[in-house]
C-alpha cells in the first residue's frame, strides 16, 4: 500500500534501466525501508547494475524480462508483477530517442519510435489500468516529455510519439477517477541521461534526480500533471501559442 | 444486503482507496463474510480511525450494524450492537446513572471500533483500556460462524480481537460493564504550566490523585517554554455537588454544530494559524482554577462540538502521530518535542497523557508511560521527520497507535509490537485465508 504521505511499498518500473526510473526508485528506496521493486527491462548488464544499485539501498528487487515491442506479452507481464503483492506505483519509463534527422527519413527508425514510445506505452497502459482498478488503489506514472506539447522541427518524430502517449495517459487519468487509482503524467524538459548523451543541453536542462524528486512529490500529492522543471509549463505554454509564421522561423 | 462502490479514507483524509460498501443487518453478517471476494472484507465503524484500518482497497467494507442498547440499570451491564456509538450509549445510560468505563477524545466511535482499537481514555492509568471492561463479545469469524468469546471463553481469540483492528472477525455485539456516576458533571482542575519538567511532575502526581488527566501541549513553544501546556484533571461530580451548583446533573451531550463546509481550501491550517491558535488556547486557560463543573461533552470531547473539523485541513489531509514512551525512557519525550519544534512542523492541540500497565490485548497500544499525540498537516517534508521519530520511539522501547497510524512501515510495526507474531498465529487459526483484510493489514503485512 501507499502510505498517508505517499510512500509506496512496491514499485514496478517498466523500462527499469531508464536513468529517470532508476533515480525515482532510489528516491523511494531511501524513504521506504524494505521497498520492493520489480524491474521490468531487457536482461543484461544495464538491468544487473540497476538491481545492484537498488539492493545496496536496502530495496528488495525482482526482475522481469520486458520488451516494449512485444505487446502480446504485456498483459501477462503486468499480471506477474502483481502476483505476489499489490503494485502501489507503476512507472512507464521506457522510450527511444534516435537521431531525429534519420528518424523522419528512415522508415525503420520512424516505426521503432512509434512502436516503442506510443504503441508500447498504450499496450502496458491498458493492463496497468485494469490492475489498479481491481486493486482499488495504485498510481501509474507516465514519463511523457515537453516534446509532445507542440511538434517542433528538430524532434517531431519523438515529439509525436510523446504527444500520443501523453494524450493516452491524461485520458486514462480521467477514466480512472473515482476508482481509487491515479495517473500522474510527468513532462520533463531536456534531462541529462544516457538517452540524451552527446547532445547539447537545451535551456532549462535538468538531471534525473530532479525529475525523480518531482515524481516522488507528484505521487505523494496526487498531482495529475508534473512539469520538470516547473518553469517548463510557462515556456511550453508560450511556445504552444506562438503564431505559426513566428514559430516556423525559430530554431526549435 | 445492498452495496455500492465508494472511495474511503480515514479521519485524516489521506490515501483514499475504493471498496464495495456492504450494508448488512445482524443476521446476514455471516453471509457478507462468506460472500467476500479475493480481496476480503473489513468492518468499518464511524470512520474515526485516522489512517487506513477501515479501508479495504478492491474488497468489501461492512457498514456499522444498526444501534441497539440493552442496559441493566441495576448492575450497569450493557449489551449493545457493535454499531452502537458511544454517543448513543452515553445518551441512553447517563440519565440512568451509568457512564462508559473508558471514552476516547471523541464519542463518535462505535462500540465495535472501540474494542477493535482497544481505545484508551484520560483514565487509562487507573482503569485500563476499553477492552478491560468488556465481559464478552459476539464475533463472526471467517468460516461464517458466530461465536461468543470472553476472557474465560477462548481467551486467546478474545485478546486478539481486543485491539485486533477487525482482523479476527466482525464483532456484532458486546457486553460491557459500565461505570456508576452520580451526575453528568465533572469537577475539573485546570492549570497552565510553563515547561515540560513541571508538567511531567504534575502528571505523575495526577496518576495517584486523579481519575482523569490530560495535557494540551503547545508544540511550537521552544527553549525554556518547551512543554508549555494546559493540564486538566477531573473527577465525576457527586449528586450533592451538582445540586449545590444548581444543576440537575442529568444533562446528556448535545449534537455537534454543523459549521464546516464540505470543501475547505488547503493551507488554512498552517504555521501562522496554528501559532495563533496555540497562543490563544494557552492564554484563555485559567492559571489555576479548581472545582469548575463541566459537562461530559466539554470535558471529554471538546472537538465533538464541531462536526467534520478534520475537513479544515483541506484536501491534502493530515496525519495524527501518536506514540508511547515507557517510563524508563521518558527522557526521550523532550527530544521528540524539540525535534518537532526545530523542524517547524506545526501541530495544534497536541495531547500528552499518562498510560497505565500494558493490557493483555495482543496488539493493544498502551504501555506504562507517556503518550503524545500530534496532528500534523500532510506536507512535503513530514515523512523524513516522522521516520526519524519512529527510530527514536523504537529505540526507547515505545510504539505507535494503530488507530492513528497511517504511514509506519511493517518493520516499525513489528519492532514496536513484539506480540504481533502471537497475533498472526491466532489469525492462522481462525482466518488462515485472510478473509479479513484492510489497507492497514496490507501495509503492515499482518
Amino acid at each position: 500500500m501507499i502510505n498517508a504521505l505517499g510512500r509506496p511499498q512496491h514499485v514496478l518500473l517498466l523500462g527499469g534501466t531508464s536513468d529517470i526510473a532508476r533515480a525515482a526508485a532510489r528516491a523511494w528506496a531511501r524513504e521506504s525501508e524494505g521497498l520492493r521493486v520489480t524491474l521490468a527491462a531487457r536482461p543484461g548488464g544495464g538491468r544487473d547494475a540497476a538491481v545492484a544499485e537498488l539492493e545496496a539501498l536496502g530495496a528488495r528487487v525482482a526482475v522481469l524480462d520486458f520488451d516494449a515491442e512485444d505487446t502480446a506479452g504485456h498483459p501477462e507481464l503486468v499480471r506477474r508483477a502483481a502476483a505476489e503483492r499489490d503494485v502501489d506505483v507503476a512507472v512507464v519509463a521506457f522510450g527511444v530517442l534516435g537521431d531525429e534527422e534519420q528518424a523522419w527519413q528512415d522508415h525503420d527508425s520512424a516505426v521503432e519510435h512509434a512502436r516503442v514510445n506510443y504503441v508500447g506505452a498504450v499496450s502496458v497502459g491498458v493492463p496497468l489500468a485494469e490492475l489498479v482498478r481491481r486493486q482499488g488503489h495504485g498510481v501509474i506514472v507516465a514519463l511523457s516529455s515537453v516534446a509532445g506539447e507542440r511538434a517542433r522541427r528538430s524532434n517531431f518524430v519523438y515529439g509525436s510519439t510523446k504527444a500520443g502517449m501523453d494524450a493516452f495517459y491524461v485520458g486514462l487519468g480521467l477514466a480512472l477517477r473515482g476508482t481509487g487509482a491515479h495517473v500522474v503524467v510527468v513532462r520533463p524538459g531536456h534531462v541529462r541521461t544516457k538517452m540524451t548523451a552527446g547532445r547539447a543541453d537545451a535551456p532549462l536542462a535538468t538531471d534525473p534526480e530532479v525529475v525523480a524528486a518531482a515524481i516522488v512529490d507528484g505521487v505523494a500529492r496526487r498531482r495529475d500533471i508534473v512539469w520538470v522543471p516547473g518553469a517548463m509549463r510557462g515556456v511550453m505554454s508560450a511556445i504552444r501559442h506562438l503564431p505559426r509564421p513566428v514559430f516556423r522561423r525559430l530554431p526549435l | 444486503m445492498s452495496d455500492d462502490d465508494r472511495l474511503l479514507t480515514g479521519w485524516g483524509g489521506t490515501a483514499p482507496s475504493r471498496a464495495r460498501a456492504v450494508t448488512a443487518c445482524v443476521h446476514d453478517v455471516a453471509d457478507a463474510v462468506t460472500a467476500a471476494g479475493p480481496r476480503g472484507i473489513i468492518a468499518r465503524g464511524l470512520g474515526r480511525s485516522y489512517g487506513d484500518p477501515a479501508q479495504n482497497a478492491g474488497g468489501d467494507v461492512l457498514a456499522p450494524l444498526p444501534s441497539r442498547i440493552d442496559l441493566d440499570e441495576g448492575t450497569g451491564i450493557v449489551r449493545a450492537s457493535a454499531g452502537t456509538s458511544l454517543h448513543e450509549l452515553i445518551r441512553a445510560a447517563l440519565p440512568r446513572g451509568w457512564f462508559v468505563p473508558v471514552t476516547p477524545g471523541t464519542r463518535y466511535v462505535t462500540l465495535g471500533g472501540a474494542i477493535a482499537a482497544d481505545v484508551h481514555g484520560k483514565n487509562h492509568h487507573r482503569d485500563g483500556g476499553f477492552g478491560a471492561h468488556v465481559r464478552e463479545l459476539r464475533l463472526v469469524t471467517a468460516d461464517g460462524s458466530e461465536r461468543t468469546v470472553s476472557p474465560e471463553q477462548d481467551a486467546e481469540l478474545f485478546w486478539a480481537t481486543v485491539g485486533g483492528m477487525g482482523l479476527t472477525g466482525v464483532i456484532t455485539e458486546a457486553t460491557v460493564a459500565m461505570m456508576p456516576v452520580e451526575s453528568s458533571l465533572v469537577r475539573v482542575h485546570t492549570r497552565r504550566i510553563d515547561d515540560l519538567a513541571t508538567l511531567m511532575t504534575a502528571m505523575r502526581e495526577a496518576d495517584r490523585a486523579a481519575t482523569y488527566s490530560v495535557a494540551w501541549i503547545d508544540t511550537l513553544a521552544r527553549g525554556r517554554h518547551l512543554g508549555r501546556s494546559v493540564l486538566t484533571t477531573g473527577e465525576h461530580a457527586t449528586a450533592t455537588e451538582a445540586r449545590a451548583a444548581g444543576r440537575s446533573g442529568a444533562g446528556v451531550p448535545r449534537e455537534p454544530l454543523r459549521v464546516v463546509p464540505p470543501r475547505v481550501p488547503g493551507g488554512l491550517v498552517n504555521r501562522a494559524s496554528i501559532r495563533a491558535f496555540n497562543e490563544l488556547w494557552f492564554r484563555r486557560a485559567p492559571r489555576d482554577r479548581r472545582g469548575e463543573l463541566q459537562g461530559i461533552g466539554q470535558f471529554f470531547h471538546p472537538l465533538d462540538g464541531i462536526a467534520d473539523w478534520n475537513r479544515l485541513y483541506g484536501s491534502a489531509g493530515f496525519v495524527q502521530y501518536q506514540l508511547v514512551l515507557p517510563d524508563r525512557s521518558e527522557d526521550v519525550l523532550p527530544v521528540v518535542l524539540e525535534r518537532v519544534a526545530e523542524r517547524g512542523h506545526p501541530s495544534f492541540l497536541s495531547v500528552l497523557k499518562r498510560l497505565g500497565d500494558e493490557g493483555p490485548g495482543l496488539l493493544s497500544f498502551p504501555l506504562r508511560g507517556w503518550t503524545l499525540a500530534m496532528d500534523l498537516p500532510a506536507g512535503r517534508d513530514l515523512e523524513p521527520l516522522l521516520r526519524e521519530l519512529d527510530e527514536l520511539v523504537l529505540s526507547a522501547g515505545g510504539r505507535h497507535y494503530l488507530a492513528k497510524d497511517a504511514r509506519m512501515s511493517a518493520h516499525t510495526f513489528d519492532a514496536g509490537y513484539p506480540r504481533a507474531a502471537a497475533f498472526r498465529r491466532v489469525r492462522d487459526r481462525v482466518d488462515p485465508d485472510r478473509v479479513f483484510c484492510s489497507d492497514l493489514a496490507r501495509r503492515l503485512e499482518l
